[in-house]
């Protein structure tokens, strides 16, 4: 990258209105750009993939084909991770998946306590409350008041299982599929599942 | 090490808010920061554990006080410097100052795709028995290790059952210290709230834990 007077002093100023971590992470770009240790045509690509291409739509029809097709469903269980890429779902923090079925006496959720391990391939990246402090630190010791906090009641005489993901094993959560959706298509069923549910904070109910 | 990361059980940090809709960003330095961290750990420099490892090693409050992609940020400058890679002065002032370094490889863009299809399977052949099977009953050993652990602290000294078996996986102990993959049997251990946090509940944690964690309950 040349080094000229003008072209530092234009990025000195559009740099006045930025904040200071944004002024940071572009001063980090430029300068390993410059090392050449990263291509930024690279680092637009990362980016599109994660806002465009990979995101909970692809868990949704996850779920949407083991509601509807029992075999999937049953190879899900025994080898998730073949199951899911079957769909073309695999790669990058999704290597080694794990799918937790809810069932009437087991709801499942999933947390990550020591950082904020998530399966990339079928939900995309995180959203803030999955990596904030107050999720990752009550999950595991008083999941039914979290679950309140996501609007979910669960019943009593229900077991809540929480999934700590400490290990390189990634899981998604194959939720109940709600009464009143017989004969509907893998598409329309897709339409209803939300990344909270997906995630165990979160239920599937047909809209009001 | 019992560091700022270690969050299971803690209270205080008040309600878990969650927006409607949210947005894959917040800012519009998130994408860049998330990216150069994606784009440099393909240079090759270091591996999962350790990309880890600098994170909890931040300082505590600094740890809790950060947004996520800044936190991810400041431990990539931490790894940046600490291997050479980028002087302090050039971070400093965002301009080359030294030489680069060599890298294994630099991902270039037509090669991302393929990348992240591929991903890093943690899998490997072992040597050690496997020491335990689904039903067993384990007691978690109680180490706080200086280092990198994936053992949570709220799980230490308790007992729970053995309720799946992965194989063999990297050992993110060993991993993130420089001392080999060194792969152990990965097990999923099933423990009672009641178990770990005394409490009258019918509720459950599951862990994924490796087997220098477990000892047999006698």
């Amino acid at each position: 990258m040349p080094h000229d007077g003008h072209h530092h002093d234009h990025d000195h100023e559009e740099g006045s209105e930025l904040s200071p971590i944004a002024l940071r992470v572009k001063a980090l770009e430029s300068l390993l750009v410059e090392k050449g240790y990263v291509d930024p045509k690279a680092l637009d690509v990362l980016i599109d993939t994660y806002e465009t291409k990979i995101g909970p739509r692809n868990g949704a029809r996850v779920v949407a084909k083991a509601w509807t097709d029992p075999d999937f469903a049953d190879w899900l269980k025994r080898d998730a991770t073949a199951a899911i890429a079957s769909l073309g779902f695999t790669g990058r923090q999704g290597e080694h998946m794990v799918a937790l079925f809810n069932t009437p006496e087991t709801h499942n959720m999933v947390v990550c306590t020591l950082c904020s391990c998530y399966p990339w391939p079928v939900l995309g990246l995180p959203p803030v409350w999955y990596k904030s402090m107050p999720y990752r630190s009550r999950a595991v010791i008083e999941p039914r008041e979290v679950l309140k906090e996501f609007g979910v009641e669960m019943a009593a005489e229900r077991e809540v299982r929480v999934w700590d993901s400490t290990a390189e094993v990634r899981y998604l959560v194959i939720p109940e599929r709600p009464a009143g959706t017989e004969g509907w298509s893998e598409d329309k069923l897709a339409g209803l599942v939300t990344r909270n549910a997906m995630i165990g904070t979160g239920v599937v109910t047909l809209p009001a | 090490m019992n560091g700022p990361h270690d969050m299971g059980g803690f209270t205080g940090f008040g309600p878990v808010l969650h927006e409607d809709d949210e947005p894959v960003w917040h800012d519009d330095w998130e994408p860049r920061a998330f990216a150069l961290v994606l784009a440099m750990g393909m240079t090759g420099s270091w591996n999962i554990d350790e990309a880890r490892h600098a994170r909890e090693r931040l300082p505590a409050m600094r740890y809790w006080h950060s947004s996520y992609y800044e936190m991810r940020h400041d431990a990539l400058i931490l790894q940046l410097i600490e291997l050479g890679l980028v002087t302090a002065v050039e971070e400093k002032q965002g301009r080359m100052a030294a030489p680069p370094k060599p890298v294994e490889r630099v991902a270039k863009a037509e090669m991302i795709p393929a990348i992240l299809a591929a991903g890093s399977v943690y899998e490997r052949p072992g040597n050690q028995p496997q020491g335990f099977a689904i039903g067993d009953k384990v007691r978690i050993r109680t180490i706080n290790p200086q280092g990198h652990t994936r053992l949570p602290r709220y799980a230490r000294g308790k007992t729970g059952e053995i309720v799946a078996v992965h194989g063999t996986h990297v050992f993110p102990d060993s991993s993130a210290s420089g001392q080999g993959e060194d792969p152990h049997w990965l097990y999923t251990v099933r423990f009672t709230g009641a178990e770990l946090w005394g409490k009258d509940t019918k509720d459950a944690v599951c862990i994924d834990l490796w087997e220098p964690y477990l000892e047999a309950q006698s």
